[in-house]
This record gives C-alpha cells, sequence and structure tokens, in this order.
C-alpha cells in the first residue's frame, strides 16, 4: 500500500524537468509528497511539521534547481536529514559508571522489555563479556517474573532469585545489593509494563530508579508504535530522564516512523535494535536502516551487508568467472539457493529490498513461496553429479527418478530446468551488455541472485 | 490501588470516555482552535485534517472524513462543538457497521474461538477476560494453551484458568501447538463444553513459517468439526499505528480472521487506525481492552467511540 517515495518523486520531478527551471511551488509539491510519506510510516505529525521545514530549506538551495536529476537530490537532502535526526552515529550503553552498573527497562504493556531484557543480557555476557544479573520487577502481569527466569535459564545468565510478595522496589535494592556481593557487573532491572497516564505507577517507576540508581534508562518501544509514540516516549522522559530508547519487532514491515517520533521529542538516542524473537535477534542501531524504511526505500543498506555477510566469497569469484566464460550449471544453482536460505529466503530478502509491495506481487504471480526453495534444493540434490553438470542429460526417465527420489513431480522438474534454462538465457544476455566485467548490475554479487527471480528492472 | 477502585465506581463508560478524553484532549481542543477561530474553510479542513492523522486515522482516511465535512458545510459559520458532532457522527457511521458482539450457539459444542495476533497485543489476557465473561454467564469454558513457545506462556495462561475458574488443556513448552489445539478440542468435547479459547503465540505477519503454522492449526481443527474454529478473533493493540493495516490484511488473507479486539485503549494511544480498517476490510469489532484486569473488557459501542475519540460527551 505504501508507495515508494522515490518513484513519487522522480515522477514529479520528470514532469517538472521536462519544463526546465523547478520553482518554489515545484519544491513545495514534492514536500507535500515527503509529508505523506512520513505520515504513512507513523512519524507523528508534529515531528513531521518541523521536519519538513528543515528539509525545505535544505532543498531550495541552488544546487537542486540546477540538478539534472532534482529528484535524486531532494532524496538524498531528506535522506541525510533524516539520517541527521534519527542520530548519525549508533551509540552504544554506556557501562563505564562503578560496578554493578543498573541497567533498567521500562515501557508500555506487552512492548518487548522482558525479552530485550534478557537480549541485552546475552549481549552483554557474550559480547561485551560482562557478568550479568537480571531481575525481574514484574509483580503484575501473571507469570512475568517466570518468563525472565527461564529466558535466564535459556541464556545462561543469572537471575535473582523470586520472592513471592515482594514489592519491585525492594526487589530493586535486592539485585544491586546482591550484585556488588557476587561481583557482577552488570544487573538488569526488568520493569511491568505501565501506561503513562498511570500516575501510581509512574510513581513506582521513579521509585524503582531512585532505589536502584541505574545508569541506563530505556525505553523500549514497539516498531509499530503509531502517532502516540511522542505522548509516551515524553511523559516516560519527562517522568524518569530516559537515557536510550530500544526498538522492539524491527523484522516487521512497520515503517518505524515511531523511532523518529521519539527520538525529536526526548532527544535521547536509539541505542539498540530487536529483530525477533530468538535472544541473539539484538542489533545496534544504524540510523541510514531506519531511514531508508521509513521513507520506503527499502533497507538496502542490511541487503548489502547481509549478502556480503553471507556470500561465500570465493564461491561468489568462482561464480562470476563461469558467467564470463557462460558456463552456468544445476551446481551452482544449487549454490545460489543455499545462498537464499541463508539470507532468511524470499521473504527476509523481500523485507529489504525497496518496493517491496511490487516485488511481492511479482512473486505472487509466479506462485514463488518458500517452501519452493527447500523443493527445489531436494530436487537438486536428487540428481546426480554428472545430471548436474550436463542438464541436457536429464530425459523423461531420470525425470522420473528425480521426482521419486526429491518426493516432487515431474512437472516441478520441467519447472525448474526450465527456470535454469532461462537463467542462462539471462546470462548470456548479461554477458554481452557487461562485456569484460562481465558482473551482473545492480550491486548484486551474482550468489545473491534467486533463480527464477525476476529482473530488477522488472520490478520497480 | 485507590485509582482502581474509583474507577470502577465510574463504571466502564466513564472510564473509557476518561481514558479516551485524556488521550483526545489535545485532539478536541485542537477542533475548538480551528473553528471558533476561523471558518469552515480549506486552511481550517487542512487543519481537522492534520487532527485526525495525529490520532492515527491515517491519511486517507483523515482526508477522506475531512472531504465529507467539507461538503456539507463549506465556509459556513459553524462552531467547533458542531463541527465535532458532525464528525463524531461520520465517523460513528462507519464504525456502527462493525460493532457486532460475539455470539455464541449452543448448537456449536464447544464452539471454538482461535485468538491470534502480532506479539504482545493482549491475546493471552483477553482470553482470560472472555473466560470470565463466558464463566459468569453460566458456560462450560475451557482454555488451550497453544501458545507452546514464549517463555513462560503456558503458566501464564494457567494463572489466568486459576483466577478466572476455568479448566485449562495444557501440554508441554515446545510441543506442537497444532496438536495442543487438536487434543484441547478432544477434551473439550468429550468433556461438553461449551467454549474452548486457544491461546496462540504472538507471530508478526510477514513471517511466513509462523503464519503457515497457524494455517495448520486450523487445518488440524476441521478435522474434528469442519467448522472450527468458529471464531478467528485478531487482537489488535490500540498503539499501533498504520502498520495495523498490513496486519489485518495478512491475518485475514491467511487464516480468514473473523473478528477484531482493540486492547489497551485506557491509554493515551486513541487507535483511530480502526476508523480505516473498518473502511477497508468491514470486519466486526467484538469488544475492547480498557485495562489489564478480568473485567477489563467491555463491548465496542460505535458512538461511544467515535464521541471519546473527538472528546465529546454523550
Ligand atoms: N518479532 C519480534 N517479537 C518480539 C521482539 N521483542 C519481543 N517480542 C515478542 O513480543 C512479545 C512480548 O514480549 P515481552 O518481552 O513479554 O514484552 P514485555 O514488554 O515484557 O510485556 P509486559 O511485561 O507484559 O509489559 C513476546 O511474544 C515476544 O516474543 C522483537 O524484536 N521481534
Ligand atoms: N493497559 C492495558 N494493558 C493490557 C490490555 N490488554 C493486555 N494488556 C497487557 O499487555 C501485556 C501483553 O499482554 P498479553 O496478553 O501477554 O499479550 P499477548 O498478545 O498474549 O502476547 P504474546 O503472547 O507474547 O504475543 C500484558 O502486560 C497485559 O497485561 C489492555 O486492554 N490495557
Ligand atoms: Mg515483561
Ligand atoms: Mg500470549
Amino acid at each position: 500500500m505504501f508507495d515508494n517515495l522515490t518513484d513519487k518523486l522522480g515522477g514529479i520531478f520528470d514532469r517538472l524537468t521536462a519544463r526546465g527551471a523547478l520553482s518554489e511551488s515545484d519544491i513545495a509539491e514534492a514536500m507535500r509528497e515527503v509529508r505523506v510519506a512520513l505520515l504513512e510510516a507513523d512519524v507523528a505529525l508534529s515531528v513531521v511539521k518541523d521536519f519538513i521545514d528543515r528539509v525545505s530549506v535544505a532543498a531550495k538551495g541552488e544546487d537542486v534547481v540546477k540538478s539534472i536529476t532534482p529528484g535524486q537530490l531532494v532524496i538524498k537532502i531528506v535522506h541525510d536529514e533524516l539520517v541527521a535526526a534519527l542520530g548519525a552515529t549508533s551509540q552504544g550503553l554506556s557501562l563505564s559508571a562503578r560496578p554493578p552498573v543498573g541497567i533498567m527497562m521500562t515501557g508500555l504493556q506487552g512492548s518487548g522489555k522482558t525479552t530485550s531484557t534478557a537480549k541485552l543480557g546475552k549481549y552483554l555476557t557474550a559480547k561485551e563479556k560482562k557478568k550479568v544479573l537480571m531481575a525481574s520487577l514484574d509483580v503484575r502481569r501473571p507469570a512475568a517474573q517466570e518468563q525472565l527466569q527461564i529466558l535466564g535459564d535459556q541464556a545462561l545468565i543469572q537471575t535473582l532469585s523470586i520472592q513471592f510478595g515482594e514489592p519491585p522496589v525492594a526487589i530493586a535494592k535486592r539485585a544491586m545489593k546482591e550484585a556488588k556481593l557476587g561481583g557482577f557487573d552488570v544487573v538488569l532491572l526488568d520493569t511491568a509494563g505501565r501506561l503513562s497516564i498511570d500516575q501510581e505507577l509512574m510513581d513506582e517507576a521513579v521509585a524503582i530508579r531512585d532505589a536502584a540508581g541505574p545508569a541506563e534508562i530505556l525505553l523500549v518501544a514497539d516498531a509499530m508504535t503509531g502517532q502516540d509514540a511522542v505522548n509516551t516516549a515524553e511523559a516516560f522522559h519527562d517522568r524518569l530522564g530516559l537515557t536510550g530508547i530500544m526498538l522492539t519487532r524491527v523484522d516487521g514491515d512497520a515503517r518505524g516512523g515511531a523511532a523518529l517520533s521519539m527520538r525529536s521529542v526526548t532527544g535521547c538516542p536509539i541505542k539498540m535494535l530487536g529483530t525477533g524473537e530468538g535472544l541473539d535477534e539484538l542489533e545496534l542501531f544504524h540510523p541510514e536502516r531506519i531511514a531508508g524504511r521509513i521513507l520506503g526505500m527499502g533497507d538496502v543498506v542490511s541487503l548489502v551487508e547481509k549478502a556480503q555477510e553471507t556470500v561465500d566469497e570465493e564461491k561468489a569469484e568462482k561464480l562470476a568467472a563461469k558467467f564470463q566464460k557462460g558456463q552456468f550449471d544445476l551446481d551452482d544453482m544449487a549454490d545460489q539457493l543455499k545462498q537464499l536460505k541463508k539470507m532468511g529466503g524470499f521473504g527476509g530478502l523481500m523485507k529489504m529490498l525497496p518496493g517491496v509491495g511490487k516485488v511481492k506481487k511479482a512473486l505472487d504471480s509466479q506462485n514463488i513461496d518458500e517452501s519452493m526453495l527447500g523443493r527445489q534444493e531436494a530436487m537438486l540434490s536428487s540428481m546426480t553429479p554428472e545430471e548436474r553438470k550436463r542438464p541436457a542429460l536429464i530425459k523423461a526417465s531420470r525425470k522420473k527418478r528425480i521426482a521419486a527420489g526429491s518426493g516432487t513431480t515431474v512437472q516441478e522438474i520441467n519447472k525448474l530446468l526450465k527456470q535454469f534454462q532461462s537463467m542462462q538465457t539471462m546470462m548470456k544476455r548479461m554477458k554481452k551488455h557487461a562485456g569484460k566485467g562481465g558482473m551482473p548490475p545492480g550491486g548484486m554479487p551474482p550468489g545473491g541472485l534467486p533463480p527464477g527471480f525476476p529482473p530488477m528492472g522488472g520490478l520497480r | 490501588m485507590n485509582e482502581v477502585i474509583t474507577e470502577q465506581k465510574r463504571g466502564w463508560l466513564g472510564r473509557l470516555r476518561s481514558g479516551l478524553s485524556k488521550s483526545s484532549g489535545r485532539l478536541a481542543q485542537g477542533v475548538g482552535d480551528i473553528f471558533t477561530k476561523h471558518k469552515l474553510d480549506e486552511t481550517s479542513l487542512a487543519d481537522l485534517e492534520e487532527l485526525l492523522i495525529s490520532a492515527d486515522l491515517g491519511v486517507n482516511t483523515s482526508a477522506k472524513l475531512a472531504g465529507q465535512l467539507a461538503d456539507h458545510r463549506f465556509e459556513k459559520d459553524v462552531t467547533g462543538d458542531t463541527v465535532r458532532q458532525a464528525l463524531a457522527g461520520d465517523i460513528a457511521a462507519i464504525l456502527s457497521p462493525v460493532a457486532v458482539p460475539l455470539t455464541i450457539k449452543a448448537s456449536n459444542r464447544p464452539q471454538v474461538i482461535l485468538m491470534v495476533g502480532v506479539n504482545g497485543t493482549g491475546k493471552t489476557t483477553t482470553v482470560g477476560k472472555l473466560a470470565k465473561i463466558y464463566k459468569e454467564q453460566g458456560l462450560k469454558v475451557m482454555l488451550a494453551a497453544a501458545d507452546t513457545f514464549r517463555a513462560a506462556a503456558i503458566d501464564q495462561l494457567v494463572q489466568w484458568g486459576t483466577r478466572t475458574g476455568v479448566e485449562i488443556f495444557t501440554d508441554a513448552p515446545g510441543a506442537d501447538p497444532a496438536a495442543v489445539a487438536y487434543q484441547a478440542l478432544e477434551k473439550a468435547r468429550n468433556e461438553g463444553m461449551d467454549l474452548l479459547l486457544i491461546d496462540t503465540a504472538g507471530r508478526l505477519h510477514n513471517k511466513a513459517n509462523l503464519m503457515a503454522e497457524l494455517q495448520k492449526i486450523c487445518r488440524v481443527l476441521t478435522k474434528l468439526d469442519p467448522d472450527a474454529p468458529h471464531d478467528v478473533i485478531m487482537v489488535l493493540d490500540a498503539t499501533t499505528g498504520q502498520n495495523a493495516h498490513t496486519q489485518v490484511e495478512m491475518f485475514k488473507q491467511l487464516v480468514d480472521i473473523t473478528g477484531l479486539v482493540v486492547t489497551k485503549l485506557d491509554g493515551t494511544a486513541k487507535g483511530g487506525v480502526v476508523v480505516g480498517l473498518a473502511d477497508r476490510f468491514g470486519l466486526p469489532i467484538h469488544a475492547i481492552g480498557v485495562g489489564e484486569a478480568a473485567q477489563d473488557l467491555q463491548p465496542f459501542d460505535a458512538g461511544d467511540f467515535a464521541s471519546g475519540l473527538l472528546g465529546l460527551d454523550r
């Protein structure tokens, strides 16, 4: 439902450049599109207004007017401004206070505090070599304390023993005391979810803070949050003096405008991102990623990085050489499938691509689904090495054998072979166009180009 | 806990209104400001549109509602209150058709309700709240803990079972959720239950494997009863912004959602996104969550919601 801002602005400016110089009202029209994009991404209205004011000033500069690609330049200005507003550099947790260092987790109900506490615990233990104690101060929600205890057991992080009936402030004090005695470096305090207008519980949070004296007070907030992000962040910051924000459920497909809203009203850095339910699914904050996402431009940076991480360099080089020679067999296709799977399958890939909606539609129309990846892998591994080297060998009887061996059908084998053929054709064409370089266009390493994946040009 | 007691005295409507009006105070004041100062001209309409946007109604729905107002009253002198009444009327008109309570049919023994939604929206709590309501109506209610994934999710539901005094079917953490649902339905049938409430793990709509797991639960249930699950209720957090559209779209497409429950309306979030959802999907909104306690589930009333949203007394 969200159209790519790049496309929209491109459209406006294409019309305009045909006419010549840009006027102020042209810029204003572009800014209206930016405004809509930000609002659709759930950036709070007040924040959008300030942002547009700043960007308009920059966009009215000489450069845009003279540029032959004003659309691109405006996008760049918007993007850069957004990155700056989100906090240009990523900031880690401050752990330099005298141990035990307290970290207090706060936020609305269900935002992901308990899970994030355990994630941080694991991260600090593994990456920062800290001795961590976790304590649940949530005496309200059923089984909240057990939840943290179980997560602690899973991640091999110590949790404070549960004492039934002990009030939150007392738990906080006991946690800090035991941490001191036990030589812990960090104490993570998970608190109950609370509404910012719940006076009693906000008072309780203040009392917890005063009792524990934490070095970090993090607001844990859902990336799907709408306009309310400003109210909540402002209220928590006013009462507690936040030191940072942790944004959860970034693995969803929300555009995440709440990040900008919260950062803008509190001035607090976004320190961490939660990217899944698993305890390893924690990432440091990178403003470029969130900026691209808010603008609906896809998580291009992440995609490129992920591709670099998962693609085996050596194999990629070999494949590139094969491209150049026009040799490409089913073994290479099998490799590609593996790479694709490592990148989170089509689902994972799609989330990171620009123009997600359209990619998805293209995939749907081709009936490509995740389970197909698995089936294709099965088909390929049911072939003999000779068959994979020389697909032409695969005739009717062999097809039957492969189908039986992989639990698929002859039609599916045919489809796979056809896909392979079209890839070969595509590669030959690319070879012709790319000349000596031989690398496919678009900056994607060869290993990352999935079989049967519609060429990028056709999707935008 | 003093506040809780006085809150209870005021009744749910008062509580809802105070919750909603706290949250919509700015919106209401804003509308007042615009229309006592100006005529209902372009600028006022644009400002009005923005105020709706900041209540999470979304760009499109807000534009549509503002446009509707412009049609009727453009460039006439009107007071802020009149405009708000009219606007509330328009919003209520969109919401009335979806204000449909959940119905339990005696012929479905048991009626199977599957609770679904993204993570942390309030599924388990809502199961507990529904259990209380139907138990008090004299129905035989059973809960099924089909969230075998999240740490202590089973314990959490067990505590709700104890709290409300209803039976609960559980298996070990990590068990196949579809198997849990199946066995629970078998047991509920044998024991002559009227209602089986199945709690599922939170899942993001863009995770194909998790959505497939949900489809499997539905498939397996039909083996015992071709009509089960009779209701698939998606629990939506009022704090959610425009992503709610994609959530509902995907869940509806994959597991045939039959209705919604909107939770956390006791907070500062206005839940305005449901206006656009109602317009687009027409899914019944069965109830709203207005707190963490067992009694904090209320019927969804279009007029009250719309009035509350605009800070009007009704
Ligand atoms: N997909 C996804 N789910 C998450 C993430 N972080 C937390 N969750 C899930 O969100 C749900 C709620 O998480 P909790 O950690 O229990 O949230 P909480 O803030 O402690 O909740 P309360 O204590 O009830 O206020 C659980 O289902 C978690 O698995 C994330 O980054 N991505
Ligand atoms: N203020 C308020 N809190 C609510 C409401 N409904 C649920 N909650 C709280 O929201 C948090 C999450 O609720 P759960 O019922 O555990 O949510 P869930 O959808 O089952 O979460 P997962 O199973 O982890 O996906 C808990 O702290 C609940 O007490 C409501 O209507 N108002
Ligand atoms: Mg918690
Ligand atoms: Mg639950």
